[in-house]
């Protein structure tokens, strides 16, 4: 199962990152989210793989003995989930006013135009 | 519960809830941003007060005892950038009061600045990694929003590779944080710095901390992950390119200070190698590159990055005096970058515009701003009696020591090439007649005490730190050592845990 995941991981990153180095903004908005969920997939298998055992204490012991499911990388991946909703949702709306403003999604034209003067 | 320490995360927050609160009320907002900038400030003062006087503070916020709880450690060089942050944050809006337009403040210009500052104070007190990462998207997101407000085709230019490259930084940073997790099992820097000094953890402790360097690089611009900075910094309102200049990519550096004293420790006086050439590469490319600027802002862009190399370079040779001098400079750099950005906003106000060939004849205008100028630019490029000559004095005694000449060699070259910067802008601005085609518009008299006291007041501190240096390195050395000796932070943040097993 492990091999299977880290199998997974690695083709969404390689997947990723072969968007986020094309020359078109909405590729790189893909790659972006691709990548995120490969890091958050990561984050899930940090915290071993483990099937049917949930972190229950059992009604008459004091504390866990056995092996768990470890609760705490589902929590980071929840917050880091929706941190990069809001981010992705920021980078969409900065695209599509690139695109109205600018009449371009290419980096290479976008980083031209940053070299012109700014007015205030 | 330590009242003192939440402060300066607690006051920026509400300031801005109460300013989105009042976004009807322009007035009212902008009179509550500034005391609430004022506040921060004073609280900040006391919080270094306190810990200069009774060491380490730790806050376990929701009483869960460290590595489970939320840990906020302050030390001195936590303390002192979150004074820094403040009083940069206070000058910034009181720039703002007279350069920011209508529009940007119906937006909601105040409450995101103040909300920027929460992130950077948190970014700056928290113990734990992860949290860490929660605090640079609080940062990041305020700053997306204060770079793209506005009109203009250059600031949307500019704000894309920004945005994508913290973004890409921001996941690195994640891979490693969830690396670190699976192979230790902790996020609390304190508990995690206790296991991975562990040897059997050496094999992976290598990639995360390139990682990490990639990461935190990424924000603190280092070589050769820079580009986006010249591209952006130059783009938004002068009160905000002065706030970015001077605290975001420090909290980078100051994350990479962090990693590296407490998570990745080198045996003290063995030099990071690849961290002194990426120093020394940094510093070349920044100072080269704005050789060949011709905006005033772009100019000051490219001297971040050179800058950021000296800051690099004292953690890289991993001694006492190095790390102190790494301080010691990052405070001299924000006071002074700040100041020459704000010297830009005036020049621009009154010249109409940032290109050097279009400006001339400040000095005739302004002979008060003009001086102002020269102290902040040759603090920048390290002349006596300024703070910068005393932090490059300070890194190249520690190069010296450590027997890493080609670093010092560079540094000081550097330094040369930044006063040829400085002396190109001071010629084409402050001293060359004014070209016929300028447009001069000399301040009103509100505008030049909003605007030239911030100014001021950061020149005088520049000046203060150069003339009386001794309590200030002092306090460089004590943050160094603090940094060094990592076992009583350790001590102090994992007390009453009674063991601490994962």
């Amino acid at each position: 199962m492990e091999a299977f995941l880290a199998l997974i991981i690695g083709s969404l990153f390689a997947i990723g990152l072969y968007l986020v180095l094309q020359e078109h903004l909405v590729k790189l908005i893909f790659g972006i989210s691709i990548l995120s969920n490969a890091t958050n997939l990561l984050i899930f298998a940090s915290g071993r793989m483990t099937r049917g055992t949930p972190p229950l204490i059992p009604q008459d012991a004091a504390n866990l003995t056995t092996s768990f499911a470890n609760p705490l990388p589902e929590a980071l991946i929840l917050t880091a989930i929706v941190i990069s909703f809001g981010l992705l949702a920021f980078l969409v709306a900065l695209t599509y006013r690139t695109h109205r403003d600018l009449k371009s999604l290419n980096p290479d034209v976008i980083t031209n135009e940053s070299e012109n003067e700014s007015v205030l | 519960m330590n009242l003192l320490m939440a402060l300066p995360i607690l006051v920026p927050f509400l300031t801005a809830g109460i300013g989105l609160l009042t976004r009807r009320h322009l007035a009212m907002q902008r009179r509550i941003s500034f005391v609430g900038a004022a506040f921060l400030l004073y609280s900040s003062v006391l919080l270094l007060k306190e810990i200069l006087a009774s060491g380490i503070q730790v806050l376990q916020l929701g009483s869960w005892p460290a590595p489970y709880g939320i840990t906020f450690v302050a030390d001195i060089l936590s303390g002192t950038m979150v004074v820094i942050t403040g009083l940069i944050g206070l000058a910034s809006v009181t720039y703002s009061l007279q350069t920011i337009d209508r529009e940007r403040q119906a937006f909601g210009y105040y409450p995101v600045t103040l909300l920027l500052l929460f992130g950077i104070n948190g970014a700056f007190l928290t113990g734990d990694i992860f949290n860490l990462y929660v605090w640079f998207e609080v940062l990041l997101i305020s700053s997306f929003v204060l770079l793209s407000m506005g009109r203009s085709r250059s600031q949307i230019a500019g704000t894309v590779p920004y945005v994508v490259m913290n973004l890409l930084g921001s996941m690195l940073f994640l891979i490693a944080v969830g690396l670190l997790y699976g192979n230790t099992g902790s996020l609390n820097f304190a508990h995690l710095s206790l296991k991975l000094s562990d040897p059997v953890l050496a094999a992976v402790a290598q990639p995360i901390s390139l990682l990490l360097l990639g990461a935190f690089g990424l924000k603190a611009a280092i070589f050769p992950l820079f580009f986006w900075l010249p591209a952006s910094y130059p783009a938004p309102p002068v009160a905000v390119s002065a706030l970015f200049a001077g605290l975001l990519t420090k909290v980078g550096v100051y994350a990479l200070i962090r990693t590296f004293t407490l998570l990745f420790p080198l045996p003290l006086g063995e030099p990071n190698q690849l961290l002194i050439s990426i120093s020394g590469l940094t510093m070349i490319t920044g100072v080269l590159g704005a050789v060949a600027q011709n905006e005033f802002r772009r100019v000051l862009s490219f001297h971040i990055v050179s800058q950021i190399g000296y800051m690099t370079m004292g953690l890289a040779l991993n001694t006492r005096l190095g790390i102190a001098a790494s301080f010691f400079y990052i405070v001299h750099h924000i006071i002074v970058k700040t100041n020459l950005f704000f010297v830009s906003g005036v020049v621009q106000l009154s010249g109409g515009s940032f290109r050097l060939q279009q400006l001339g004849g400040t000095y005739r205008l302004s002979p008060f701003l003009s001086l102002l100028f020269l102290v902040s630019a040759f603090s920048l490029a390290g002349l006596p009696p300024l703070s910068g000559f005393w932090g490059k004095f300070l890194l190249a005694q520690a190069g010296l020591e450590s027997g890493q000449f080609p670093i010092v060699v560079i540094s000081l070259v550097v330094g040369l090439l930044t006063t040829f910067s400085m002396t190109k802008i001071w010629n084409e601005v402050f001293w060359k007649n004014a070209p016929n085609s300028a447009r001069i518009n000399p301040l009103n008299r509100t505008q030049q005490l909003y605007l030239l006291l911030p100014i001021t007041v950061l020149a005088l501190i520049t000046v203060v730190i150069g003339l009386f240096t001794d309590p200030f390195s002092s306090i460089a050395l004590r943050a160094a050592d603090e940094l060094i000796g990592k076992q009583a932070y350790v001590k102090l943040v994992l007390q009453n845990t009674g063991g601490a097993n994962p």
